[in-house]
């Protein structure tokens, strides 16, 4: 589980990091003035370190040098004869030594210089107490090996383990000097421990990181509170555009000041106000359309019933005219029609142009609603001879559709089969599945030529102009047909090849608001190809 | 070309403001065999009522004068005459907007003057005088051939059509009656039409018949089917 917590941890943090833009900018000052501060800090520390160091090194060079000489001073005072060895060294050791615990440092004189001066642990060597004698390094020692010059270098420090001193930092300087009694070379080494020194490098370091983490969450808030005066205008502004996008177009940012801010505040209200006036405009155009429709409808249809009833009175009565005159009332009839069917798809499709057309959606077995269909469309195909066979793979085939609509597309689709057959059949073929339902009319006529199927949906298209219109199509059926199945989301396609016949799949979605992504049934028909005889039934 | 039968067959009162239109009307109705009398005006229209005594309304929607939904109220409100309306717009809310101020049947302009004759003919069959019937239906008794409703021998007024849909539904108690089957049997439709219809005067039946119009225990919804007479 902790891991778990971790990697969603993890997670949000990346999530802020997408999408805040001041975390994104605290977060980068901060690593940033790390870095520097850092820097800084180091430079400095190692400046300290040197000017401290140098400062000590110059001290303790020059009283070792004073030692030495004070040390010369009391041999060459004593008569070289006096004394043996031992007494001469001890007399010359001591007061260093005393000096030595008083000021804080150590003493190791080694030699004389002999056989084997290199390792200063053997006998002969003699020391402050508690000193060990390797706190002197070989390099120092080695240097006397070839020259009597005075050096010094640095050290670690080290103590007998029952000293109560700790190990440390420290500078040692090595001289050399001459016993009068053996006229023997000794080496004489002081070791300066470097504690205080380091005391005070701590001390400063230990400054220099506290004011490092106070400037550095100072600056963290710095940031934070900078960028926060310019996020929050640009987070409410989101906040209005996202309420202008959903519709409320009285939203409008508050200007405060001059600043960019105040100017990118008035520009985007210059911009909301310029878009709810075109809304408005288009909501008002869109409503004069749909009044117009309104006020046409009424207008026309009233006196069109007037004429309506005097052409069926005429029409009746057409018996007892001579035969012209009954013609012309049978014309007057036919043509009526006509102009009755076109005014209604007029109106319709004006309808889908102003937006106005709703979807009554309810469950509906397609099955059932294509024998309806064909039964209601037997008149015309027995008038052409044609038959018309229904296909259904599947029962029900159920679908969520406005049944009128639909079934007015059926309606076109059937009719126009039949008007286009050639005496050949027609078949409708039904099929569903759990996501679209489909009816696909085929039929072997006539056909149509390539890159005509783009343009049967086309608004008094017709395939061509020369030949006999028969059956007094308006030549909007197909484009009501497809406003009505955009309106289900759904798909209606055509196929053709000359002399082949044609193909029109409907395809709608199980569920209103469905999306559609394939049809149960193909939109090019399984026996394209075959004679058109051959199909037929 | 006159009508064979000829004969009185009932008064038509027609309300609609083109007078074209109107006196069409009046020629194919008379020749259909009814007595009409034209109004223009819709403020007109109640003393035109008042005075003619129609058996049949024809209302337009629009008209100079006084709306014809207001014209529907008042009729309504006083009488149970059968209301059919002229209407352009056959897919608006007028038309559920009519039908609830107490219109019975509309048409959409442009009709065919068969099918206007039928909807008349329709809310006329029943005024014809049929055998004496005693129903029941839920705590109500009907009267058919007195057109009466009673309940604990207080009388419910219906309006004919609503009184011909309870019938209807209380002749086969068992039965579940779909919305077209009631469209051809009480509106006297032979293709389906508008369902509509159904529903807006199964509510206005409802509010008039039922102890709970909210839960109605005598004219029962079946979901997705229709309606059926509820259990006594």
């Amino acid at each position: 589980m902790p891991a778990r917590e971790l990697s969603s941890a993890l997670a949000q943090g990346l999530t802020l990091w997408r999408r805040s833009i001041q975390a994104r900018i605290v977060v980068t000052t901060v690593v940033l003035s790390a870095v520097v501060v850092s820097a800084v800090g180091w430079f400095l520390l190692r400046d300290t370190q040197e000017s401290l160091v140098d400062e000590r090194v110059e001290a303790v060079v020059a009283e070792a040098r004073n030692e030495t000489a004070d040390a010369e001073e009391r041999l060459a005072a004593v008569p070289g004869t006096d004394y043996d060895t031992a007494q001469q060294l001890g007399l010359l050791l001591e007061p260093i030594i005393e000096r030595g615990e008083s000021r804080g440092y150590g003493v190791v004189l080694a030699g004389p210089v002999g056989d084997d001066t290199t390792d200063l642990s053997t006998g002969g060597t003699r020391t402050s107490p508690f000193l060990d004698t390797a706190s002197v390094p070989a390099s120092l020692v080695g240097h006397f090996e070839g020259s009597g010059e005075m050096a010094w270098t640095f050290t670690r420090v080290r103590w007998h383990e029952d000293a109560a001193l700790a190990d440390g930092p420290g500078v040692v300087v090595g001289a050399r000097l001459q016993l009068p009694a053996d006229r023997d070379l000794y080496t004489l080494y002081y070791v300066f421990p470097l504690d205080q020194e380091q005391a005070t490098l701590g001390l400063v370091s230990r400054s220099l990181l506290a004011a490092g983490v106070v400037l550095m969450f100072l600056l963290a808030l710095l940031t934070w509170v900078v960028t926060r005066r310019v996020v929050t205008p640009i987070r409410l502004a989101r906040r209005v555009a996202e309420r202008l996008a959903a519709g409320q177009l009285e939203e409008r940012l508050r200007v405060r000041g001059e600043d960019d801010l105040a100017r990118l505040a008035t520009s985007f209200n210059q911009m909301a106000a310029n878009l709810q006036r075109q809304i408005r405009q288009l909501e008002e155009l869109s409503r004069v359309q749909r009044r117009f429709t309104s006020d046409v409808s009424h207008e026309l249809r009233t006196p069109l019933t007037t004429v309506r009833m005097a052409g069926d009175l005429l029409f009746d009565a057409r018996d007892d005219f001579d035969p012209t005159t009954a013609r012309a009332a049978e014309l007057l009839q036919r043509e009526l029609d006509r102009f009755e069917g076109l005014l209604g798809e007029l109106l319709e499709i004006s309808r889908y142009d102003a937006g106005a057309a709703i979807l009554e959606a309810e469950d509906v077995n397609l099955i059932d609603l294509v024998h309806r269909v064909v039964d209601a469309t037997a008149p015309l195909a027995e008038q052409r001879t044609t038959e018309v066979r229904i296909e259904a793979r599947t029962s029900p085939v159920m679908a969520e559709c406005d049944s009128r609509r639909v079934e007015r597309i059926v309606r076109n689709l059937v009719g126009n089969a039949i008007d286009h057959a050639e005496t050949r059949g027609v078949v409708v073929h039904v099929a569903g599945d759990d996501h679209a339902a489909a009816i696909a009319v085929r039929d072997y006529g006539v056909g149509l030529a390539a890159g005509e199927t783009a343009l049967v949906f086309n608004r008094f298209w017709r395939a061509d102009p020369a030949r006999a219109r028969t059956t007094g199509g308006t030549g909007l059926g197909l484009s009501i047909a497809l406003e009505d199945t955009h309106l289900h989301g759904g798909w209606l396609q055509a196929w053709g090849r000359p002399r082949q016949g044609t193909q029109f799949r409907l395809t709608l979605p199980r569920r209103a608001g469905g999306v559609l992504r394939r049809s149960p049934l193909p939109l090019v028909p399984t026996d394209a190809g075959k004679p058109a005889e051959g199909a037929a039934s | 070309m006159v009508h064979g039968d000829g004969g009185f067959r009932g008064r038509v009162l027609v309300v609609d403001d083109d007078a074209s239109l109107a006196e069409m009307l009046g020629i194919v109705l008379r020749q259909e065999g009814f007595d009409s009398r034209l109004c223009t005006r819709g403020d007109r229209a109640m003393a035109e009522f008042h005075d003619y005594r129609p058996d049949v309304v024809l209302l337009d929607l629009m008209l100079p004068g006084r709306d014809g939904i207001d014209v529907c109220k008042e009729i309504r409100g006083e009488s149970g005459v059968p209301i059919v309306m002229l209407t352009a717009k056959g897919d608006t809310i007028d038309v559920v907007v009519g039908l609830e101020s107490g219109a019975d049947d509309y048409v959409v302009k442009p009709f065919k003057p068969k099918e206007l004759i039928a909807r008349i003919r329709a809310r006329l069959r029943s005024l014809d005088a049929p055998a004496a019937e005693n129903l029941h239906i839920g705590d109500l008794d009907i009267d058919v051939s007195g057109h009466a409703v009673t309940r604990d021998g207080e009388g419910i007024n219906l309006t004919p059509l609503e009184f011909d849909l309870l019938v209807c539904l209380a002749r086969k108690p068992w039965q579940v009656f779909t919305r077209e089957v009631l469209l051809e049997q009480v509106w006297g439709y032979r293709h389906a039409a508008d369902t509509r219809l159904v529903n807006v005067h199964v509510q206005r039946l409802r509010s008039k018949i039922e102890h709970d119009p909210e839960n109605p225990e005598i004219v029962v919804t079946v979901r997705g089917v229709g309606y059926k007479a509820g259990f006594s």
